[in-house]
């Protein structure tokens, strides 16, 4: 098992660059992000934390190419990202999936194929493969034939993952992705994206939880509309800027 | 006496129709399954008889042709203009659907008696297979094999969009446009059955095949081709039943397919009722 056939940073030593500059969302007439910017690169695992209504969902979701930007710019790799990039992938909140959906394990990785294969393609034996490979990497091989609400949590967001790997994708923009998970999914969850992130993928998530940021992300993006500081996570998480950000102690949120 | 019966010309017209539509009709019931609001299919085709109130209205005249174009035009006004109203966000589409409808059908109601083929009018509430003529077999034809063709072109997107449309939409699918599209063939499937089965029961042949073949595998392709199966087979059993049984052939189609899915509820291996409890 290698990662050779992702051509990502990390094998080939520049830094691949997310830029994101004065980004405004409106969502009819409410200001969801107002001027947000933030610069990062892969190998990066990225957390958006900030109160119910910030505009975490909305930042990762504008990212994707999900809502309509009204002012500023993305930039990927140098160039402007403009609707949707198959280098982008979007993982769902698990409670906005439907999960009785009548679809296996596989078949949902499968789903991850359809921007190489377009709509009508066959699978090649490249596509097959790709398949094969994220399901080995994520420790799907053995489920790959059950309906996807016969997993448990942290294999429902593995399987997810490994769609977004057979899609080939170098950003994850998860939503919540540690939310409804037991300590031990959340622990395996949290080394999978060090090790998705040390193959030189760039990982963008929203969290809620401020006591684990500090182990799970390198970098943290504090987020009420507008941001209110981004850096290195030892930085950012000051009791100041919390009790700011969540108009309550640290220590309780 | 079956014999007697397949040599009738009345009888094959019957049952090649009610073959094809249960079949094209089963295999569409797959996605009316997967957007899981077979509710609203069910209000939109109540929609069909004032639409087709409105064209005899309108025309002054019963034909097939104007028929099938007042049943479009009111179950599109009627979805389209939920559709609309839920965009405001203020009232809710199902709300907004229930509204129109029995609006909708409150005005068919008042207008009927002014037209004067009340009695014919019946023959397009409950259906009259039996009776289906060349050009209601080749609307019906033309609509399934349009519905078909296009859903198997567009299958991958379709799904996609169906499972979850933000994910979708980030792998680059035009959702919006697929969503207008599988309501749109949605209507069109729901017209082609009017002569078969009128216009409540085609809800049956809509939702029915597909859910029956929900409880009896996890493949998503088996639930549209399993669906068509059902659907085109149960048909046609339903129509040979019928003349044994006495009973009209469009409510005969509907039972068979409500006694599989029963059948199917109760004895599926994984899913069914009395299936052993795994896990």
């Amino acid at each position: 098992m290698t990662d050779t056939h992702h051509d990502c940073c990390a094998h080939h030593g520049h830094h691949h660059e997310l830029v994101i500059e004065n980004l405004s969302v409106c969502y009819r007439r409410v200001l969801a992000l107002d001027t947000v910017s933030l610069a990062t690169s892969c190998g990066n695992r990225v957390a958006l934390i900030g109160p119910n209504g910030a505009g975490k969902s909305t930042l990762l979701k504008a990212i994707a190419g999900l809502v309509p930007k009204d002012r500023g710019t993305i930039r990927w790799r140098g160039t402007a990202v403009k609707k949707w990039s198959r280098e982008f992938a979007y993982l769902p909140q698990r409670e906005e999936v439907d999960w009785s959906f009548p679809i296996t394990v596989r078949g949902l990785v499968e789903m991850g194929r359809y921007p190489q294969t377009g709509w009508w393609r066959k699978f090649s034996p490249e596509d097959t493969a790709a398949v094969d490979r994220a399901l080995e990497s994520l420790a799907l091989m053995n489920l790959q034939d059950r309906q996807i609400r016969e997993l448990s949590g942290g294999q429902q967001q593995r399987a997810f993952l490994a769609r977004a790997l057979a899609q080939e994708a170098h950003v994850l923009l998860l939503d919540e992705p540690f939310t409804g998970l037991d300590r031990n999914a959340s622990q395996l969850l949290g080394n999978l994206l060090a090790k998705l992130a040390h193959e030189g993928r760039l990982v963008i998530a929203s969290h809620h939880d401020l006591n684990t940021v500090p182990h799970l992300f390198d970098e943290a993006l504090v987020l009420s509309t507008r941001a209110l500081a981004f850096g290195p996570v030892t930085e950012i998480l000051t009791p100041e800027l919390i009790a700011h950000t969540f108009h309550e102690p640290a220590t309780r949120a | 006496m079956i014999l007697e019966l397949l040599t009738n010309p009345f009888y094959q017209r019957a049952l090649a129709t009610a073959g094809f539509i249960g079949f094209a009709n089963g295999f569409f019931s797959g996605f009316v399954v997967l957007r899981r609001d077979a509710l609203s299919v069910s209000a939109l085709s109540h929609t069909m008889l004032p639409g087709i109130a409105l064209g005899i209205f309108l025309t002054g005249a019963l034909s097939q042709w104007n028929a099938f174009l007042g049943a479009m035009f009111g179950a599109l006004l009627v979805g389209l203009g939920s559709v609309v109203v839920a965009r405001g966000k203020r009232v809710e589409q199902g709300t907004a659907l229930a509204v129109l409808y029995t609006a909708a059908f409150a005005a068919g109601i008042a207008l009927l008696p002014k037209l004067d083929t009340r009695q014919e009018l019946e023959h397009w509430l409950f259906g009259d297979i039996i009776a289906v003529g060349n050009a209601d077999i080749w609307i019906a034809f033309g609509i399934g094999a349009f519905t078909l063709l296009i859903t198997n072109l567009l299958m991958r997107p379709i799904l996609l969009t169906l499972f979850e449309s933000n994910v979708a939409a980030a792998q680059g699918v035009p959702v919006r446009f697929i969503q207008y599209l599988i309501f749109t063939l949605l209507v069109l499937a729901l017209v082609s059955s009017l002569q078969a089965v009128g216009c409540v029961l085609s809800v049956g042949l809509l939702v029915t095949p597909a859910a029956t073949v929900s409880l009896l595998t996890d493949r998503t392709s088996s639930l549209f081709w399993g669906g068509g199966l059902i659907g085109g087979v149960g048909s046609v059993a339903a129509v040979l039943l019928s003349g044994k049984f006495g009973i009209a052939p469009g409510p005969a189609i509907v039972i068979v397919l409500g006694l599989l899915f029963i059948a199917a509820y109760l004895f599926s291996p994984k899913y069914g009722l009395l299936a052993p409890r795994q896990r």
